[in-house]
């Protein structure tokens, strides 16, 4: 069966990160079908990973997700935006990794910040990562700030991620990415139809 | 002497002892190592071997310098190596001054062979860090040619050419010192190993043993695939680490400051999980027997046990303490193993006994002619 590990690296119990993890983890089960998700949280391995960067070997319960991670099928990475890029635990974790443990692997990238002013760090910070260790990166990354929880952001961050987690699962599914450029001139998009079926002019 | 061979191995660290702050000069570490290894023999043990650094902060750069130094003051023991580096030394250098090494010690040296820990060595030695792994083939092809060959012409990569060359002193007896490949990361080195039917070495004493049992089974199978035996024939060498005292608390409270502190592992995962998860030994001595033993049970019977006591700014003195603790468990230690051994697995090389297996193949080979 398919296998997907979803990465949770918020640092507090009840976090926005794993509150996002968790939208991407249902949109891609319910785009996807019959699928083995896992959802880790990188808080309840803190100090094993911190041990791991200081003696260079994962204690059995880290390893165990390393294991996971390396044998996965895709990953769902979010992370908080802390200082302009994600904490220092998640890169530790990623430390930890081996650095072919996640190449050509379809990656998810989520993260969260406090205002929509660091929506770029995905682009700017997580994609390099990524590129680094080789995974393949789905064209929509997901931010969601603060304002995005609220009543008038929860309809557009649901289409960002429903369309994320199609990306995922279609590539998983051997689809390619399942998106293609818009057509401008397409009489029959959402936007068009909304002009014709508009009031009759002149009435 | 039994089948298995039980020793000490340092790698010469100037490490500030936690509990008082002293840190040792370079003159009183190298006294240390010769108190050692003269200890290691007293005790009954047979192997004393240190690792070649050339950073500061630690002491033995010229390891048959050293060795020789202490093979004038002993008599049984056997000098080694933990590691000496193949990839930024000289091929040549090294068969001379291990081979003079041979001679003077009577036959009791052998060499564990290793890449090295620290990248920065091969700038200062004119090489490249990233060449390690051809370094290391390279070299000992040439190294194993100089003490096999009596006469050697060759050209490689990483040297100048030799032509109608002999390297000198000729191998006591015509049998070059034993040699291990020691790596902790490098299936090639394992490889290496298997290839030439030499031991192989794990140093087992920083991570799971899960990572060096993968290393050992791929040594033993490639060994068996190249000929030389069954994969439990295999030459392996650990190493471990302990610390006893009579009452196990009293190890774990004396030695904490030290874990908590040490260059390797200090600050951060606890002493008991550390434990947990790795060779290390810190108790009483029936519990360091215990955990030694069980080594036969993850990595198959082998042929020699070394144990690292002189780190982490332990004071000499307390390394004797251990050493003299050591020597109480040995004769257990030696039975039990023997006790498990079974009879197809090979004794531990000594000069001696690979001078006996030489001649008895030659004489074999004499008698298959005269047939």
């Amino acid at each position: 069966m398919t296998s997907v590990v979803a990465i949770s690296s918020g640092l507090s119990e009840s976090s926005s990160t794993r509150r996002l993890a968790d939208r991407l983890v249902e949109s891609f089960g319910r785009q996807f079908g019959d699928a083995s998700i896992e959802l880790v949280t990188l808080r309840e391995l803190a100090h094993d990973i911190v041990d791991a960067t200081l003696t260079g070997f994962a204690s059995p319960r880290l390893q165990d997700v390393i294991d996971k991670v390396t044998a996965a099928d895709g990953l769902i990475v979010v992370t908080p935006i802390y200082k302009a890029s994600y904490p220092g635990l998640f890169k530790s974790f990623i430390d930890a990794l081996d650095t072919d443990a996640v190449i050509g692997k379809p990656v998810l990238l989520g993260a969260t910040g406090g205002t929509a002013r660091h929506s770029l760090a995905i682009d700017h910070t997580l994609r390099p990562l990524f590129a680094y260790l080789q995974a393949l990166v789905v064209p929509t990354g997901v931010y969601a700030s603060t304002y995005d929880w609220g009543a008038e952001g929860t309809n557009a961050l649901d289409s960002r991620v429903d369309r994320a987690a199609g990306e995922l699962s279609s590539l998983l599914k051997g689809a390619g990415t399942g998106r293609a450029r818009d057509d401008e001139f397409d009489l029959f998009s959402d936007t068009f139809r909304s002009i014709s079926q508009g009031p009759t002019p002149g009435a | 002497m039994s089948s298995m061979q039980f020793g000490i191995f340092s790698v010469g660290d100037l490490t500030v002892d936690p509990t008082n702050g002293s840190i040792p000069t370079e003159n009183e570490k190298f006294k240390a190592l010769v108190a050692i290894a003269k200890k290691v023999e007293d005790i009954g043990g047979d192997v004393f071997a240190v690792g070649e650094h050339h950073d500061s902060g630690f002491v033995p750069p010229s390891i048959s310098t050293l060795h020789a130094f202490i093979a004038a003051q002993t008599e049984r023991l056997i000098l080694s190596t933990s590691i000496a580096h193949i990839t930024t030394n000289d091929p040549v250098k090294m068969a001379e001054d291990y081979a003079t090494l041979q001679h003077l010690s009577d036959g009791r040296v052998d060499l564990v062979l290793g890449r090295g820990n620290t990248a920065q060595v091969y700038p200062w030695f004119g090489k490249d860090p990233s060449k390690g792994v051809e370094l290391t083939i390279e070299n000992y092809q040439l190294l194993r040619r100089l003490w096999d060959e009596d006469v050697v012409n060759w050209e490689g990569s990483f040297r100048t050419p030799l032509q109608g060359f002999t390297s000198i002193p000729r191998p006591l007896d015509g049998v070059a010192p034993f040699v291990w490949h020691g790596s902790i990361r490098t299936p090639e080195v394992a490889e290496i190993a298997a290839y030439y039917g030499d031991g192989y070495f794990a140093n087992n004493i920083f991570w799971p043993k899960e990572h060096y049992i993968r290393l050992i089974n791929f040594y033993r199978q490639r060994y068996e695939h190249y000929g030389h035996g069954t994969p439990e024939q295999a030459i392996v060498g650990l190493g471990g680490q302990f610390f006893m005292r009579k009452n196990s608390q009293d190890a774990v409270n004396e030695f904490r400051p030290y874990f908590d502190n040490a260059p390797v592992y200090g600050h951060g995962p606890s002493l008991e999980d550390f434990q947990a998860q790795t060779p290390l030994t810190v108790g009483s001595p029936q519990e360091v027997i215990e955990k030694t033993l069980s080594f036969a049970d993850f990595f198959g019977d082998y042929q020699r046990q070394m144990f690292l006591v002189d780190h982490a700014g332990l004071p000499l003195k307390t390394v004797l303490e251990q050493l003299d603790l050591l020597g109480e468990i040995l004769p257990t230690l030696r039975a039990e193993f023997d006790a498990r051994r079974p009879a197809a697995v090979p004794d531990a090389p000594t000069h001696a006994n690979r001078v006996a297996a030489r001649d008895a193949a030659l004489a074999a080979e004499s008698a298959q002619v005269d047939a």
